[in-house]
């Protein structure tokens, strides 16, 4: 596998997390949005393993793996779960409206790729370009928990977010340490089950996981 | 030489006028087939306009020239369409008479008359299939512009002939931006050319039809027409689509002999796109007519992932 | 004097001042004064057209002083192309609509004197000749004003009706703000040009300065403000639609089509001419602003169900329109990219032509149906194909022209326009290629929009069956009015179909203006292909696509022909129900409903169902009745503040008036004093 494919393959995937991350934003199905999720991890694992190939930094093939048995297997089995046990399966609503949303997505991903520029020139790594989609992935994650109501969505899209942060670091400066990288997996295991713990609380005490139900634990004047 | 050129500019237009029928024909065998239905076979589109051309035209009272002049146009133009569009080469004396989007203009101006035709007989229905006609054109065209413009800003030229030429000399290499455009366009070709799930081709129901209600008044041979010019802008759509994506097969500049060869690719070609066609109509339901702008935003994001892919990663 | 195009149009403007001036002499004889008047009309303006044409055509430049004015301060004018392509623009409509005028004007009822309609018609004309021909600031601001107010009084035409007088009144007061705002850029410029005297305010000595950045931006967005208001850019745009419908129909064919445009020539002149060098982000706030005006006026205009003021809302979008080739021309030019600057350049003039024919076919087919229906409100209309089967022919031509469809003129330059968005990867600054195709996304949904909305206007006015409540008896227009349209209309078409010849003839602007030229590579292949970058990058020919669609038309028919058509006349086909009416069918508020809902948050909608009467039931209502109200987003974000605010301070000001004697003379008390303290 020569560089020039490997650049093609890159920018390929890279592309499929943008894709997938669109998708979410968009998805209007709770399930639809963890198989989104289940994809971008994937696609994730790929390109890193991927780069590590053509950089020959062999500690992103275990990163690699480790983003495969964690956001592709463990996570969604677990959101699954959740879903299962507390039995939601319906539509989730969207606070301000899909059109909208998609164009304002749009609109980050002209933002993170002006905002990259100047790294762009002066890298000469070849993943260089992705550096804008990966900057875009984590703002669209951060979109996506702004526009949802539901408690769940907001977790997968913090969940995105930080798919993006690991793409950004992969195609920033091939990866972050090993050690670094072990413990926000770490970190992101533990996150999840608190939320999952978190969910069934909220779920008992509102008995809905609607996020606007929390502005009635403001006092009212 | 000049022989050839005015040889192969009569061949696509026949071949257009014969396999565009052929081709509706084939979708629906492959519906049938994957619907477990018995089919009316391949050629039942041509007996349908045989039977319509003998036919005679039931006219409204107060319909007016406008009525009787749109089958006519709207042939025209799918025809004129045809002789541009490279289907079999690329060597037609008439494309540089129109780039990619005055035939998407083409379409535009068939689309202008046919619902005036709807209006004008001055009932309810040929009016809400106009004003949805109307509605779903103006959220397409954008869309179908923006992933068109993909294609032609990654080989710097508007001219479908042109395109074609410079993706078969250059050699194939998969671009994410070009994935995206593919993907919009099959979006808006679905919605452009009335299929599921945005129109329904084999409905008459009153509040799910939309093409069929703007042309709900023609009968005998406009109707024959107007029904040919539908099958050839199907088969026109899938021709973009495969010049603009695909185009490998195709007779390039001063490549007579390859022609025999570009035909075999253009029925195999086909014969794909209609399998995609039927999995893709048997995949999903039609939807509400107020869910169509999310469908087709849908695809305009597309498109615009697209040009952006362009532009951050080619 | 050697005749040449400056005579030419000293000759056309004297004619038409003199026809203002003569005609009150035909006392009483009102058909007379109307023929004459309007025949000299038609014939100053084709002076006026021939010498834009020739002046265009040989490329000449000839200046001139005139011996009136201020002391010291004569009338400058200048004939250059540039002037010659907008005399061409204004002649030629002014032609067409001053033939109509003579068919139009006769129908005004008897009791209402149209004197003043003449006199004020013709100066509205020669002040609009004389802004293109001004070579100073205060020649050109007389002229600006001229039109102006003879353009005021057309609108009050009508004045009886309170709403006339309101929108006359809103039109004066934008039209002053905005010229208030050109009076102070020139005044920036020619202070500059010449500190301490008074020639600088001929347009020579601006030319000729070195304008200081923040001083030329300063006048650059004085003058796009002053101008952006009389052009009815988004957000200054609400006077057009309230001021444009309710002038007489030649009158709002004159204002739409060309008044408009003199603002597009001051943009054009002051940019690229008096300041010449500016900064890439002028040109991209004039794109942006370009593309805002016509995505919101094309919507806007759907939402209307007045004929007249649909057509006002499209004007704002095809002002829209030019100013994106405009604006695209000055992001070119400020990059240094010469042939691609001349390439937006001839687009955005090439559109300002269309619309002027185009927009004035429409305006005089709308003033034909009112003329013959006596009705401006499409809901009222319907089926008139059947009894004016002229102007709705030609009303359908200028509704494909504006709606950019092939083979007609507008497409050519929304075509052209769409080439210039697609060069934008030569710009060097990524962000700039990136953003400027998205551009060309608003542009097409713009086209497709305008294509929805005059399947609307031609469908609900011409189609179907007469919806009104009264039957007025409906006649076909007379003669004159059938040549004005029917001029414009072949204009359209022949601008749709040889827009090489046009291009190569016009091609002196570009080359004058953004130093370079496109007809080397737009005519490389003769006059049938429009090639405007390379023949491997694009290439039209509208010729070939109309003869060919007319050929496959005329082939399909006759060969369909053949034997004796079948064709039997029946009832519609009314599903068994049996009771169809009139009332049944689309109307234009039904038709446009689903892209109200769609685009809704773009509008402040109310929409309510009433029962009337009221019935002892609200299952079993007897009749329905439904009220919507589309009102502009932008009174209620800019302009009522705007209003609040003059308010709030008159009536502090207003405190100032006591009723007291004693209290007025101690203002002027307190007056003298202060100014005795301060001005010693």
């Amino acid at each position: 596998m020569d560089m020039m494919t490997a650049a093609h393959i890159n920018s390929l995937l890279a592309a499929m997390v943008l894709l997938t991350a669109f998708g979410m934003l968009v998805q209007k199905r709770i399930y639809g949005l963890i198989h989104l999720f289940t994809w971008q991890g994937l696609f994730l694992s790929l390109n890193t393993a991927v780069v590590g190939y053509v950089a020959s930094q062999h500690h992103l093939y275990i990163s690699s793996v480790l983003t495969l048995a964690l956001k592709v297997i463990a996570l969604p089995y677990i959101l699954h779960v959740l879903i299962h046990r507390l039995k939601i399966h319906k539509e989730v609503e969207t606070v301000v409206n899909i059109p909208t949303t998609m164009l304002i997505g749009l609109a980050l991903v002209v933002l993170s790729y002006h905002l990259t520029s100047p790294i762009r020139e002066l890298s000469t790594l070849i993943t260089r370009s992705t550096l804008a989609i990966a900057l875009a992935t984590v703002m669209i994650g951060l979109l996506m928990m702004i526009t949802r109501r539901h408690a769940v969505t907001q977790i997968i899209g913090f969940l995105a977010m930080e798919n993006g942060l690991f793409f950004a670091a992969t195609s920033a400066t091939y990866g972050m340490p090993l050690v670094v990288e072990l413990g926000v997996a770490l970190d992101m295991l533990i996150a999840a089950f608190i939320f999952g713990i978190f969910f069934f609380h909220i779920h008992t005490t509102f008995d809905s996981l609607d996020v606007e139900q929390m502005a009635r634990l403001k006092e009212d004047e | 030489m000049s022989f050839y050129y005015l040889f192969v500019e009569l061949l696509q237009v026949v071949l257009l006028l014969a396999l565009a029928p052929v081709f509706l024909g084939w979708v629906r065998m492959v519906k049938c087939w994957a619907q477990g239905r018995t089919s009316a076979g391949l050629f039942q589109p041509y007996r349908d306009l045989a039977k319509l051309f003998a036919k005679e035209v039931l006219l409204a009272e107060n319909a007016s020239w406008i009525f009787r002049f749109t089958p006519y146009l709207v042939f025209g133009t799918a025809v004129l369409a045809g002789a541009i569009v490279p289907i079999i080469t690329v060597d037609l004396p008439l494309s540089p008479s129109a780039d990619v989007i005055v035939i998407i203009g083409l379409f535009a101006i068939a689309r202008f008359f046919t619902a005036l035709a709807g209006m004008d007989i001055g009932t309810a229905f040929g009016g809400m299939g106009s004003s949805r006609e109307m509605m779903i054109a103006s959220l397409a065209e954008p869309a179908m512009l923006m992933a068109i413009f993909t294609v032609s800003l990654a080989n710097k030229s508007t001219s479908l002939s042109q395109i074609v030429q410079v993706i078969c000399t250059t050699g194939a290499s998969i671009k994410p931006s070009l994935a995206f455009a593919l993907l919009a366009f099959v979006l808006i070709a679905l919605a452009e050319t009335g299929r599921v799930p945005v129109d329904n081709p084999a409905t008459h129901l009153e509040l799910t039809m939309i093409h069929e209600a703007m042309i709900l008044e023609y009968s005998g041979r406009h109707l024959a027409l107007i029904e040919w010019a539908s099958a050839m802008k199907l088969f026109l759509f899938v021709s973009i689509g495969i010049a603009a994506f695909a185009p490998w097969g195709i007779a390039l500049a001063n490549e007579m002999l390859s022609l025999p060869l570009a035909l075999l690719f253009l029925v195999l070609k086909f014969a794909v796109a209609g399998v995609g066609i039927v999995l893709i109509e048997t995949g999903l339901a039609k939807m509400r007519i107020f869910r169509v702008p999310e469908f087709l935003g849908a695809a305009f994001m597309l498109a615009t992932l697209g040009m952006l892919s362009f532009f951050i990663l080619d | 004097m050697m005749l040449q195009p400056l005579s030419l149009a000293a000759c056309a403007i004297v004619l038409l001042l003199l026809t203002a001036g003569s005609a009150s002499l035909y006392r009483g004889n009102r058909r007379l004064m109307i023929m004459f008047s309007f025949a000299l009309a038609s014939v100053a303006s084709l002076l006026a057209t021939i010498a834009g044409i020739w002046t265009v055509g040989s490329e000449m430049t000839v200046k001139g002083i005139l011996p009136i004015g201020l002391p010291d301060l004569p009338f400058h004018v200048r004939f250059d192309p540039l002037a010659g392509y907008f005399f061409t623009i204004i002649g030629l409509l002014a032609l067409f609509v001053s033939v109509y005028s003579i068919g139009y004007v006769q129908g005004i009822p008897a009791n209402r004197p149209v004197t003043s309609l003449i006199i004020f018609y013709c100066l509205f004309l020669a002040g609009m000749f004389m802004v293109i021909l001004a070579d100073d600031a205060l020649f050109f601001l007389v002229a600006w004003e001229v039109m102006a107010g003879a353009s005021y009084f057309l609108v009050l035409f009508e004045h009886e009706r309170q709403e006339n007088r309101k929108a006359a009144f809103l039109y004066l007061v934008v039209a002053h703000i905005g010229a208030i705002a050109i009076l102070l850029a020139f005044g920036v410029l020619a202070g500059i040009a010449t500190p301490g005297s008074f020639s600088g305010y001929t347009f020579d000595a601006m030319r000729g300065a070195e304008i200081p950045d923040l001083w030329a931006t300063v006048a650059f967005f004085l003058v796009f403000f002053g101008f952006a208001a009389k052009a009815g850019v988004v957000p200054l745009h609400v006077w057009l639609p309230e001021a444009h419908p309710v002038a007489p129909s030649n009158v709002s064919a004159l204002m739409s089509g060309v008044m408009l445009k003199t603002a597009i020539y001051g943009i054009v002149r002051v940019t690229f001419d008096l300041i010449h060098t500016f900064p890439w982000w002028w040109g991209a706030i004039v794109l942006t602003l370009g593309l805002i005006s016509a995505v919101m006026g094309v919507l806007y205009a759907l939402m209307q169900h007045d004929l007249k003021r649909l057509l006002a809302y499209h004007s704002v979008e095809n002002i829209g329109i030019i100013l994106i080739g405009i604006g695209l021309a000055m992001i070119f030019t400020s990059f240094e990219l010469p042939m691609l600057a001349a390439l937006a350049f001839i687009a955005g003039l090439y559109h300002t032509m269309n619309h002027a024919i185009f927009k004035g076919l429409l305006f005089m087919g709308a003033g034909s149906v009112l003329h013959a229906t006596g009705e401006r409100n499409m809901e009222e209309m319907g089926g008139l194909i059947h009894r004016m089967p002229w102007t709705s022919a030609l009303f359908l031509i200028g509704c494909v022209a504006i709606s950019a469809l092939p083979p007609l003129n507008g497409f050519v330059s929304e075509w052209l326009t769409f080439q210039a968005f697609l060069l934008s990867p030569s710009l060097p600054a990524p962000i700039m290629q990136l953003l400027i195709p998205m551009g060309a996304a608003m542009l097409a949904l713009t086209g497709a929009l305008a294509a929805a909305c005059f399947v609307k206007a031609f469908g609900v006015t011409f189609l179907g069956h007469w919806r009104g409540h009264h039957h007025p008896h409906v006649h076909e227009a007379d003669w004159p009015m059938r040549i004005g349209m029917l001029s414009a209309a072949l204009t359209c078409v022949c601008l749709g179909i040889f827009p090489v010849v046009y291009i190569n003839w016009m091609d002196i602007l570009a080359k004058q203006f953004v130093g370079s030229s496109i007809s080397s590579s737009a005519a490389a292949y003769g006059w049938l292909w429009l090639t405007p970058v390379s023949p491997e990058r694009a290439s039209y020919s509208g010729t070939t696509v109309f003869l060919g669609i007319l050929g496959v038309v005329v082939a399909v028919y006759l060969l369909l022909h053949v034997r004796p058509g079948a064709i039997r006349r029946v009832p519609i086909w009314d599903c068994g129900f049996e009771k169809l009416n009139a009332r049944m069918q689309y109307t234009a508020t039904s038709f446009s409903m689903p892209i109200r809902r769609i685009f809704g948050h773009l509008f402040s909608i109310r929409e309510e169902v009433s029962l009337a009467p009221q019935t002892a039931h609200k299952a079993f209502p007897k009749r329905l009745q439904y009220h919507l109200r589309v009102v502009d987003r932008v009174w209620n974000w800019m302009y009522r503040p705007v209003v609040d605010v003059c308010f709030w301070l008159s009536r502090q000001v207003g405190r100032l008036q006591q009723g007291r004697i004693q209290a007025y003379l101690i203002y002027s008390f307190v007056t003298i004093l202060v100014l005795l303290v301060f001005a010693s």
